[in-house]
Formats: structure tokens, sequence, C-alpha cells
């Protein structure tokens, strides 16, 4: 935390921050200032390439992008198929540390992400199929909070970004709710719920 | 390679920390950074009514599904976002990201923000109707229901909109000056609003202060003199409105400890078996803060705090109690109620007795309502809200489209707003795409109706003209170790945006 807020006043953020105790195990922010901090074993984990306004740090990102190098191991893969609205099925193929929803919104996959990942909204809700729902970690309480108020919540459901891949998780097929009320082109008329 | 690449990264994210503090995602929108080309003359052209989450979200959904609509966005206000950025509390900074999604739509090549226009005023729907294609309403729930009780009217009583748009700077409400020198303050309702009334009522001030609340609100409540606030519902603890995080927040908040009526919770533990989720889970927190004895450092830390909050179960309000001058509020007269009905079907029914509450400010927070803007377009008097199905708006001819409050009533988080909007834009591109919404004629769009404004004088706001007006409330707000110093007057807000 002290480490993370020098790097902050170091570049001149301004006191935009947030005033809610942040969770910084949660926090990719805290993945990299590990990394700053010289945590051995930790430069390969830290693939963390998406930008969020907190992170605005040239320094940084600027190690970690440097420790990326041009070839990404076969081991740090982790296949991922996420299930459209439409039930079209869409693998991916991501890297150990990489978050669920940032990894849909690169590849286009109609996920929402209205409060970037601050457990503020419900929006990146997914259905995780039974195998790897118990491999994932508990939820904590603020992310529980968050999916009472998903419509449509089942007992597989999670907040896809809380969802943080590892090599266990390989495999792993996350469905997006049919949360619509209309009817699709095609005319089918889902039922209500 | 690694070392171009490198600088390369490093000059673009120079670029990105100099020119911008906050659009930082990375685009998933067709044509973003403006390398689209610009609109052709025959292109589909919609227009939406109202520069709020709804208005965005169902932007953004038909952007991003054809890649030959050109959206318009018209906002009365010269400041866009709606209630994120006049509703959600300051305390609530997260839920406000969402802002940078509509960033990224409204600077999207087939999207424009056009604000300082008022539509039903400066331009009528049916105008609007002849200039585009489509018409979606999005423009919410600009007023509140009123309580319909003796002494509505006396000074110390407030619409929870009122209070919340007084904190949060909307220009209509700047000059609310509520007063806050009494010791009890009772809200009527128990949603997230009435929570967030409450909240912002009871925060120690150091934790205010470094929010985008508005300074004057900020000075108000440093001097305040409330020190209980009463959240008063009409019905049970199991038909509580409010969402677990909220409640939550309440409990954990510094300085202050909870007073509830224990007797208000007889028969609702051996309830929670049978509850679904969300529910059990509002009902265990709120047995464990009203009925459980607290630990040892609990209840030191609730017999040293020096502020009061409780829910108050089973009342209604009958009257506002006078004071002696007969000019403001000094209590409130509330009707005691018992349940009838079953399951999720309960409904109160007054028992006969009263209770009389001593209090300075009453809140009330029963809802939000919209208003019809333009007689052009059919409103339910008794709903409160735009006739449609599906967002297509009935009684009227082909093209006009509504989403979020005004079509759906005011309740929900972004989160719902987000799902209806994009229900709309669906049944909107249908409509297209079925033939029922008729494209194929050319139709002026945005030059359209900038020539009508023109000739009455009015200049719309635009969202590069709003960056100006956010740069200045950042700047303003950095000064005092804030996110923002938001601008209060629409004039003052005019005169930076065309600077």
């Amino acid at each position: 935390m002290a480490a993370s807020a020098s790097v902050r006043s170091s570049v001149g953020l301004t006191l935009r921050l947030s005033r809610v105790i942040p969770d910084c195990s949660k926090c990719p922010f805290n993945r990299l200032n590990s990394y700053f901090n010289g945590v051995a074993g930790l430069s390969k984990v830290d693939r963390f390439r998406t930008l969020n306004r907190h992170l605005q740090t040239s320094r940084g990102l600027y190690h970690s992008e440097e420790s990326a190098g041009a070839e990404d191991p076969e081991e740090d893969a982790v296949n991922v198929v996420y299930i459209d609205r439409s039930g079209k099925r869409i693998p991916v193929k991501a890297k150990v540390g990489d978050n669920a929803m940032y990894l849909a919104h690169r590849h286009n996959i109609e996920l929402e992400g209205a409060c970037e990942a601050s457990l503020a909204c419900s929006t990146c809700h997914v259905y995780v199929n039974r195998d790897h729902f118990n491999k994932l970690p508990e939820p904590e309480e603020r992310e529980d909070d968050m999916l009472d108020m998903a419509p449509a919540l089942q007992e597989n459901s999670r907040l896809s970004c809380q969802i943080i891949l590892t090599q266990e998780l390989d495999g792993i097929e996350l469905t997006l709710p049919k949360v619509t009320r209309n009817f699709y082109v095609d005319g089918h008329v889902p039922k209500p719920h | 390679m690694s070392t171009h690449k490198g600088v390369l990264w490093k000059i673009r994210m120079l670029n990105i920390f100099l020119t911008s503090t906050r659009r930082v995602r990375i685009t998933r929108l067709h044509g973003a950074r403006g390398l689209g080309t610009s609109p052709a003359a025959s292109c589909p052209k919609v227009c939406i009514v109202g520069g709020g989450p709804a208005g965005f979200y169902t932007a953004q959904h038909l952007v991003k599904t054809r890649p030959d609509v050109q959206v318009d966005i018209y906002e009365r206000l010269p400041v866009p976002f709606g209630l994120v950025r006049f509703g959600v509390a300051p305390d609530h900074p997260e839920v406000k990201n969402v802002m940078n999604t509509f960033t990224q739509t409204a600077q999207h090549a087939r999207c424009s923000f056009h604000g300082n226009v008022s539509v039903g005023k400066d331009v009528t729907v049916q105008e609007l109707q002849e200039a585009y294609h489509a018409v979606v309403l999005s423009y919410g729930a600009e007023g509140n229901r009123t309580l319909g009780v003796p002494g509505e009217d006396l000074a110390g009583v407030h619409s929870a909109k009122d209070f919340v748009g007084w904190y949060n700077g909307l220009p209509t409400n700047r000059d609310l000056r509520p007063d806050l020198r009494c010791e009890t303050a009772v809200i009527l309702g128990q949603g997230n609003v009435a929570l967030d009334v409450a909240r912002i009522l009871l925060s120690p001030v150091d934790i205010l202060k470094n929010t985008d609340i508005t300074q004057p609100a900020l000075d108000t409540l440093a001097e305040s003199s409330v020190r209980r606030v009463l959240i008063v519902g009409r019905r049970g603890p199991l038909q509580l409105a409010c969402t677990i995080k909220e409640l939550r927040e309440m409990v954990n908040l510094p300085g202050t400890r909870p007073e509830m009526e224990a007797s208000d919770f007889e028969c609702i533990a051996k309830m929670l078996k049978v509850l679904p989720r969300p529910r059990k889970r509002l009902t265990e927190l709120l047995l464990k803060v009203a009925v459980e004895t607290p630990e040892e450092t609990e209840l030191e830390r609730r017999n040293s705090a020096k502020r009061a909050w409780g829910f108050r179960f089973f009342r209604s309000p009958v009257e506002i109690l006078p004071s002696d001058d007969l000019t403001r509020a000094a209590g409130i007269r509330l009707a005691v109620n018992r349940l009838e009905g079953e399951g999720e079907d309960v409904w109160a029914v007054t028992t006969g007795e009263v209770e009389d509450v001593e209090c300075g400010l009453v809140i009330s927070s029963i809802g939000y309502k919209s208003l019809p803007i333009d007689p052009a377009v059919p409103f339910d008097p008794r709903k409160h809200i735009i006739p449609n199905t599906m967002g297509r708006v009935q009684k009227c001819a082909a093209g006009l489209y509504c989403s979020g409050w005004v079509k759906r009533g005011p309740t929900g988080v972004i989160a719902t707003t987000m799902n209806d909007s994009f229900d709309t834009a669906r049944t909107l591109l249908h409509d297209m795409d079925e033939g029922t919404l008729d494209i194929s004629t050319v139709k002026p769009g945005s030059a359209g109706v900038t020539t009508i404004l023109e000739k009455r004088g009015v200049k719309p706001v635009l969202f590069s003209d709003w960056e100006k007006i956010d740069s200045e409330e950042s700047k303003r707000g950095e000064a005092r170790g804030k996110p923002r110093e938001k601008l209060l007057d629409v004039g003052e807000m005019l005169k930076v945006a065309w600077t």
C-alpha cells in the first residue's frame, strides 16, 4: 500500500482515487507493485496489459512490458471458452494472470464492465461451468453483495472481473446470461424470468 | 525489436498520460478513435433524447451493432451523464467509472453529443422525427412522487431527489439550502436513495471532503447538528427495499451506531430458510445488526458513537407537524401499520394507532417520477411512463422508441438500465431489418436540427466543449484534494464550454 502510494505520487496523479478502502489483493496494481519491488517469480505472470485509469504510471507498465518478451511460453497458456448470448462458443487463448472480463473485452465478446472491475456493479456477470466453478477461490463478501443484484442469478454465477486465470482453470467455460426480455432477430421469444 | 517496441510503448504511455487522465480502456467499438469514415448522407440516423445512462447505452448498442447507423444524443444540460453525475453518491466513485464507457461512445465517429438543447422547448419531438429515421426517448425521471399529507410544504421538508441533487451539484437544486440545525432527521422510504441520504447526513466530514460532493454541501454538512436519522418504511423487514451493499455501508459507518426496535423483528428469523439468496443475505445482516448482542469491541464502538441511525418499520406518514410559529417542520405523525397478504404480495394496513416523532428535517424518498415533455408523445398519467411494447412507443406513428426509466419506471441500478437500453436498441434494429422502420429515405439528421436551433438562438454544447468543463472541474478539484469541484451554474458551464 505504501509503495503503491509513493509510485502514484511520483507521477503526480490527482487525488481522484476512491476513498473506499481498497482491496489490495484484488487490485491489478498490486501485482505490478509486487513486481516493482522486485519480488522474484512474478515477472512472467504479470501480463496485465489492460490499462486502468488508476494505473497511469508509465514507469510501472514499462517494466511490465519489457519483461513480457516477444514469445510467450506455452506453459502460460490457459484455454477459455466464452459462450455468448446466442449460444455460440468462442474459444480464446489466454495467459496465466489474465482477468476474465478484460480478456473478453480484448476479444470483442459482448460482456460489459461498467465499474471497471471495482465491485460496484454486476454487469460482468457470467455462469461458470460446474467442473471449474469449484476450482475458483471463494468470492469475497463484496462480490457476493454485487452478485445479489444480478438478474438471473444462479448457483454457478460469478463476476468475471474477479476471475483471474490460472493453469488449474484451463478449459473453463464462461456463459453470458440471457437477460433480455426482447425477442431475438430470428423470432425466438425467451420465457420471462 | 524489443527496444523499438519499448520506445513506441513509452511514447504511447507518455502521450496517454499527458493528454488524458481518464480515457484508458482499450476500445471495443467499431471505428473508434475517429478512424471510421464520416457518415454517408443516406445512412440510417437515430436521435436520442437524454444524455444519461439510458441514452448512452442505447447509443452504444446501436453504433456497435450496425456499421452504418449515425446516433446523435441531445441533452438539456450542458453536461452529460445524467444521474451518474447527479444521482450516484459522492462516496461511490467506482460506480461512476461507467462514464469512461460513455465517453468512448460519445467520441465514436458515428456518435455525437449535443448538450444545452431542451427537447420539447428548443426543438419539438415532431421536428426530430422529421430530421431522423428514429427517435429514442431516454430522458428519465425529473420529478418525484409526493406524500400527499398536510405539512408537506413546510420548511424543512425536502424530496430526496432535491436533497441528492443539492449535494451532487444539480443546477436546479443549487439554492436548496437545507437547514441541518436539528437533532433528528426522518427519511420516508427505505430504498438505496434513502440510505444514500442517511449516509451523507451521518458520514464524518473527513470522509466526504475528498469526494466530488459540492463545496457548499460539504460546508453545510460540516456545521450540521443532525445526530439521529430514522429511515421509515410502511411495511416490514422482509420488504426492505435497499440492497445489501448500502446496508453494510450504514452498519460500518464510522462514528455511528444502529438503533432498531427488536419487536419489529419477531417471526423474521424463522423465515430465513425459504428466502431467495439476495433477500436471505440482506435479512441475515439486518437481523445481526438489529437483534444480536454485539461482541466486546463492537459494543464499545457503539457506546462511543455520537451519531445513530435506525430503520422504523410498519409506519406511514399522516401529517408533518409544524413548529409553534407554523413555519417549519417540528415533527411527524406516523400511522402504525400491520401487514396483510402472503409471500411476495404483502401490503400495509393502518391499525388506527398513531405515533409522533420529533424532528426538524423530513426527506421523502418514495420514488422519482417521469414527466411528459412534449404533447406529441403519448404518456401514461397513471404509471408516469411512456406506453410502449419492448421499447416501441405505442399509440403513435412508427419511429418513436423509449429506454430507461421513462420506459420502465424509476427503479433499478445502472446495470438494469443498461440491459433495458440494449433491449430497446435491439427492437429498433429489428424494426430496421424487417422494414417496419423505413430507413430508405434520406434524412438531414443533426444538420437539420442545427438549422432549427440556430434560428431559435440555441447553441449546442459539443462533447469537446464538455471536455473543457470536465477539465476545469478537475483542475478546481485538485486544488482541494477532490476528484472534481463541480460547476453549479449553467451560465458558468456555458462560459467555460465556449471559451
